[in-house]
């Protein structure tokens, strides 16, 4: 068979809906799209976890000590799953995360801008969790099958933490009046770092085209974008929360919210490593790696003599 | 000092260890040597927080003044804490966290174990339940002992040198007051000299197995469970009882 012709019998395979699976024949640009794809969506889950840790301990109550603890846990979970659902594609971690210290893989830009106050922690949850969620349902009709399933797994644990995100934002607004200015300004700090969590628009989009056809990605980005911000209003006017954006307007015809539009500069020089938060958080990551490297190594030649004990004793 | 205070006195030991040790785990957080060990401490540190708060809730039961575990939890000053002084030590690297969990975690299974035959029901049922949670706290940190004492020279010298500097703070752990008199009596709690002895046998054995040396230091440092701590306490204190101490009155 010719490569042509490979080419033609999976993309056949894809109008199909038929799920592609890892001993599948792929042109090699799907497995690199994916590889790009899911292991910035792994590290974004390990990377996510430092925002959220500034909070861990400073929680103010025992209960919101032990949601924020879990929930942090499920993310680092998914980032587990993700990379291994990713070396079903021939990599490794490790040169995931070589590639994630040399900046050649990236992680979701939203990460990259601080954890100020506790509603940050209930802002993450319901709004940039929310934005995933929204992207994430989607992707679980992903082509690639091993993605496809972590997907649907992971959702549901996603649901959980936006109704927790809620939960905090709801009561901050219902506290004192400190409260209720610490939400806002979580809020007016996040709203717009969550919107750009979906991408550039669809015009602007590196690599939407090809990804929408071999069904990698299902929906383009404003769409995804516009479905979020029709739920989020809703939600922000129902506990008295202001969207920082003094142009939103219901359009009654095609009964979608309309808003100002995003500052994409902004966005571009987060993504090439100028946030507030990129070097930091690139920074951890690299120095807490490096100081386990004696850990592993010990772990390693722990393994290695165990074994060769049993094969003499054997 | 009547049961019902010693009781008191001996949740909020029991609740301090917990929440204190939780606290230490959890400033690894997105710091772990892998990520499967990032997650396995604050999985420990959420079980810990269970226990405190299971604890914390009997105690401000018993204590009128007390509006709930929270109270107990976050606004009490650092002389009412009745932690162990190992507990509050720092974090250090790998070698003196995972060392500190095993000589803690050894302590609570063994405590933890005479408590399920407690004559308070209370205390019975959360004993019989944080068992559970901490024989595998026990089986992974001293799992990790082995490792690393068995590992490479890098990781046996860490090691050696963890104990070498926690060992000073572990007879602290043991210490009695007037509180496990009067529940040692009532047969509420166990006598610490027996738990003492069990402990010295089980620790002794798995650092055999490490290769490790116990060191031969002097241990005359106390006081822990009289609110008596080292300098590190108020420095946790302080960061985990933030918001509650600058807000007050605010609900979260």
């Amino acid at each position: 068979m010719t490569e042509e012709q490979k080419l033609e019998q999976f993309q056949a395979r894809i109008d199909a809906e038929e799920k592609i699976e890892p001993k599948d024949w792929m042109p090699e640009e799907y497995r690199k799209a994916l590889i790009r794809q899911m292991s910035q969506h792994a590290h974004s889950e390990v990377i996510g976890m430092q925002p959220e840790g500034n909070w861990a301990l400073r929680a103010p109550t025992l209960r919101a000590k032990k949601i924020l603890l879990a929930k942090i846990q499920d993310e680092g979970g998914h980032g587990l799953y993700l990379y291994s659902a990713t070396e079903t594609l021939g990599i490794d971690r490790d040169t995931m995360i070589e590639q994630l210290h040399e900046g050649k893989a990236k992680y979701s830009s939203v990460f990259n801008y601080p954890t100020l106050n506790w509603a940050d922690i209930g802002a993450i949850g319901w709004l940039v969790d929310g934005a995933a969620i929204v992207n994430q349902i989607s992707l679980q009709r992903t082509s690639f099958g091993s993605y496809s399933r972590a997907m649907i797994r992971i959702c549901k644990e996603e649901s959980f933490h936006q109704r927790q995100g809620y939960e905090i934002m709801t009561t901050m607004m219902n506290g004192t009046p400190e409260q209720k200015e610490m939400a806002q300004d979580a809020m007016n700090r996040w709203w717009a770092p969550a919107l750009m969590m979906f991408g550039p628009p669809d015009n602007d989009s590196a690599h939407s085209k090809q990804s929408l056809k071999w069904k990698i990605k299902r929906e383009s980005n404003d769409v995804l974008r516009q479905r979020f911000i029709d739920k989020t209003i809703d939600q922000a006017h129902f506990i008295g929360l202001e969207i920082p954006d003094k142009n939103i307007r219901f359009n009654k015809e095609t009964e979608h919210w309309e808003t100002s539009p995003l500052d994409w500069n902004e966005f571009k020089q987060v993504i090439n490593g100028n946030g507030p938060c990129n070097h930091q958080r690139l920074n951890h990551h690299i120095k807490y790696h490096n100081e386990g490297n004696w850990v592993r190594e010990a772990a390693l030649a722990f393994a290695e003599n165990e074994m060769k004990l049993e094969t003499t004793t054997n | 000092m009547n049961t019902k205070d010693a009781v008191y006195n001996f949740c909020l030991r029991m609740a301090d260890n917990n929440l204190i040790s939780g606290q230490r785990l959890t400033e690894w957080c997105s710091r772990g040597p892998i990520l499967e060990e990032d997650l396995a401490m604050t999985n420990l540190a959420l079980d810990l927080f269970g226990q405190a708060e299971s604890f914390f809730d009997y105690a401000a039961s018993l204590n009128g003044n007390v509006k709930s575990a929270d109270d107990l939890a976050f606004l009490r000053s650092e002389r009412q804490y009745y932690n162990n002084l190992l507990v509050e030590q720092p974090n250090g690297d790998f070698a003196v966290t995972m060392m500190k969990q095993f000589l803690f975690s050894a302590f609570q299974k063994l405590m933890y174990e005479a408590l399920t035959e407690s004559n308070d029901d209370t205390i019975k049922g959360i004993s019989t339940k944080a068992l559970k949670e901490a024989k595998y706290h026990f089986r992974h940190s001293s799992e990790w002992v082995i490792r690393l004492g068995k590992g490479t020279k890098e990781s046996h010298e860490r090691v050696q040198l963890a104990i070498n500097e926690l060992w000073r703070f572990t007879t602290d752990m043991f210490e009695m007051n007037a509180t496990d008199e009067e529940l040692i009596s009532t047969g509420i709690s166990a006598n610490l000299e027996t738990i003492y002895g069990k402990w010295n046998f089980v620790v002794g054995e798995i650092l055999k197995e490490a290769t490790l040396a116990i060191p031969d230091a002097a241990k005359i440092i106390k006081g822990g469970c009289n609110g008596m701590h080292t300098e590190h306490l108020g420095h946790i204190l302080t960061e985990m009882q933030y918001l509650q101490r600058a807000y007050p009155g605010a609900t979260w």
